[in-house]
């Protein structure tokens, strides 16, 4: 835990002595100088020796990870800071999964990871490492779009656009997790989708008829 | 957000050890909070310590007691059969706290360390001395439509944001806690703190002590319980006030009675008095508004909040009247 920028009272001195910055070029020599060992260790060891703390962070605080995304098995090297949102639209181009409020207050961003609807902007994407992700990409079968994406397009549950892939990622769940029994119920298993253009009645009807259509979704 | 190191012990000690030795790295689990405040500036940790490998996620019984792990989902413990049948309360307010998705991915530990979600805290622009200790209260003057009405101080006047909290305080749960001095137990009632002149420190936790499970004792409370959260919109919002009142009835007399509120204090706030006076009482629309007038002694509100002043009291007696239901 960490109090935010400050030093907690309640501790001895001592463990707040060494500053942040001290702390952290401490970590990054030692780092730096173990992994470049194994690693790049002219460039990286050269570096190190320069003080060119950043490059050396650069390159050495990536983490890699292997995420199967739409069934595809992708080893990928990404930085800590890199949400799930951002290395699927900026690092794998699927740019389906929209960025809305990027703080986890629209739903735009809304995928599956291991079969659950999560938010991809408050997902650290080192912190899915192992995991099945499922974007709006992946729900069509070829050409053949999922019952959700005809039923959307038949009630008219969209004006823009923006937040339909959340909206249909998250109505795919909510009717796999048997939250989808009335109106009501959808209604609260759905608000967490914002929908600026008002397209409320018409999600609720596409979602009503994909489940009493009972199709398998 | 600023660059940090990113690691995952699978160990609770080496987890514990690596925070306990280092003023700037922190634990994440869900990440639902603390992405957000690292987004905007307002938490800097240079190490982030993902404890998602740590065996915390189970929900079981023990001695009659529920033991949830801290890394159990909202999402899961609110449709825990267990859970379900014998805390309905937790289950309700879960399910009343945020949205399907960010319950998914919020863990029960990650729940009772959320951080406050006044706008003054979140701006880094604004005076906080929560966030900056020695800037001031923005909100003290400022817009303090949600704020506290109880408990609060010249130095801070934000909520405890969480639905979760209140269920776990009504209900006497415990919080398992292990650190780099040990393991310990700190009732519900106890974790969290008033504000006072240290706004800044969130919780009663120590550095490096991680939450490692929640126990909820054995009580009567299974059947006449009900959460009532008051917001802006019907779902996925923060409360403005929300009520958890559990009754243990005898056909129409109240037997013991647990009551919380929420959205009105720095802390889960716990109605003892309201609880005593409520024993042994009939259950009428009378007896709950007596109960929530001794509820409400104490109360100061601000010029945005003194709505909450009326709601709160009508908030505790609706949810009393859905508690006991037909009786």
């Amino acid at each position: 835990m960490c109090q935010s920028k400050f030093p907690n009272p309640d501790l001895p001195e001592e463990k707040s002595g060494s500053s942040h910055s001290d702390a952290r070029r401490t970590f990054l020599k030692q780092s730096s100088l173990l992994t470049a060992l194994a690693l790049a260790p002219s460039a990286a060891l050269k570096a190190a020796e320069l003080k060119y703390e950043e490059k050396v962070a650069a390159v050495f605080e990536q983490v890699k990870v292997t995420l199967g995304i739409n069934g595809k098995k992708q080893k990928l090297s990404v930085e800590p800071r890199t949400t799930l949102l951002d290395l699927l639209r900026e690092q794998l181009h699927l740019t389906g999964t929209k960025k809305g409020c990027d703080y986890g207050q629209c739903g735009a961003c809304t995928v599956h990871v291991d079969g659950q609807r999560v938010l991809s902007c408050l997902t650290l994407a080192a912190m899915a490492d192992g995991k099945e992700v499922t974007t709006i990409e992946g729900l069509a079968d070829g050409e053949k779009l999922h019952p959700m994406q005809e039923a959307f397009i038949k009630h008219d549950g969209f004006q823009c656009g923006y937040c339909t892939p959340g909206q249909i990622m998250s109505a795919v769940a909510c009717i796999r997790e048997g939250h989808a029994d009335s109106e009501d119920e959808i209604r609260e298993y759905m608000s967490g989708n914002i929908c600026r253009c008002g397209a409320y009645p018409n999600i609720v009807n596409a979602i009503k008829e994909v489940k009493n259509g009972g199709q398998r979704v | 957000m600023i660059p940090f190191q990113y690691v995952k012990p699978s160990k609770p000690k080496a987890a514990i050890d690596t925070v306990a030795k280092d003023q700037t790295a922190m634990f994440i689990a869900g990440g639902t909070n603390l992405v957000d405040l690292m987004k905007r500036g307002v938490m800097t940790p240079e190490k982030l310590v993902d404890i998602n490998k740590l065996p915390l996620r189970k929900i079981e019984r023990e001695n009659g007691n529920v033991r949830i792990g801290a890394l159990a989902l909202n999402g899961a413990v609110a449709e825990d059969k267990l859970v379900m049948e014998k805390h309905p309360l937790l289950s309700q307010a879960l399910n009343a706290g945020a949205s399907a998705q960010l319950r998914n991915m919020a863990t029960v530990g990650g729940n009772i360390m959320q951080r406050v979600r006044c706008p003054y805290f979140y701006d880094t622009a604004m005076p906080c001395n929560k966030r900056e200790p020695g800037t001031g209260c923005g909100a003290l003057q400022g817009f303090n439509r949600m704020h506290a009405i109880f408990g609060h101080s010249e130095k801070c006047i934000a909520v405890n944001p969480s639905d979760m909290n209140v269920a776990l305080v009504a209900l006497d749960a415990v919080v398992l806690v292990s650190g780099p001095k040990g393991d310990r137990k700190i009732p519900f009632a106890e974790f969290h703190r008033l504000p006072g002149d240290t706004p800044q420190i969130h919780t009663n936790l120590q550095q490096g002590e991680l939450i490692m499970a929640v126990e909820i004792p054995e009580n009567p409370y299974t059947k006449h319980v009900h959460y009532l959260k008051v917001r802006d919109r019907t779902s996925y919002a923060f409360a403005l006030v929300s009520v958890a009142a559990a009754l243990d009835m005898d056909g129409s007399t109240i037997k013991s009675a647990r009551l919380a509120m929420g959205g009105v204090a720095h802390k889960p706030w716990r109605l003892n008095e309201a609880e005593q006076f409520l024993a042994g009482k009939t259950a009428n629309e009378a007896t709950f508004r007596q109960a929530a007038e001794i509820a409400m002694r104490g109360a100061k509100a601000f010029e945005h909040n003194k709505f909450k002043l009326q709601m709160g009291p009508n908030t505790i007696v609706q949810a009393l009247k859905n508690a006991a239901g037909a009786v």
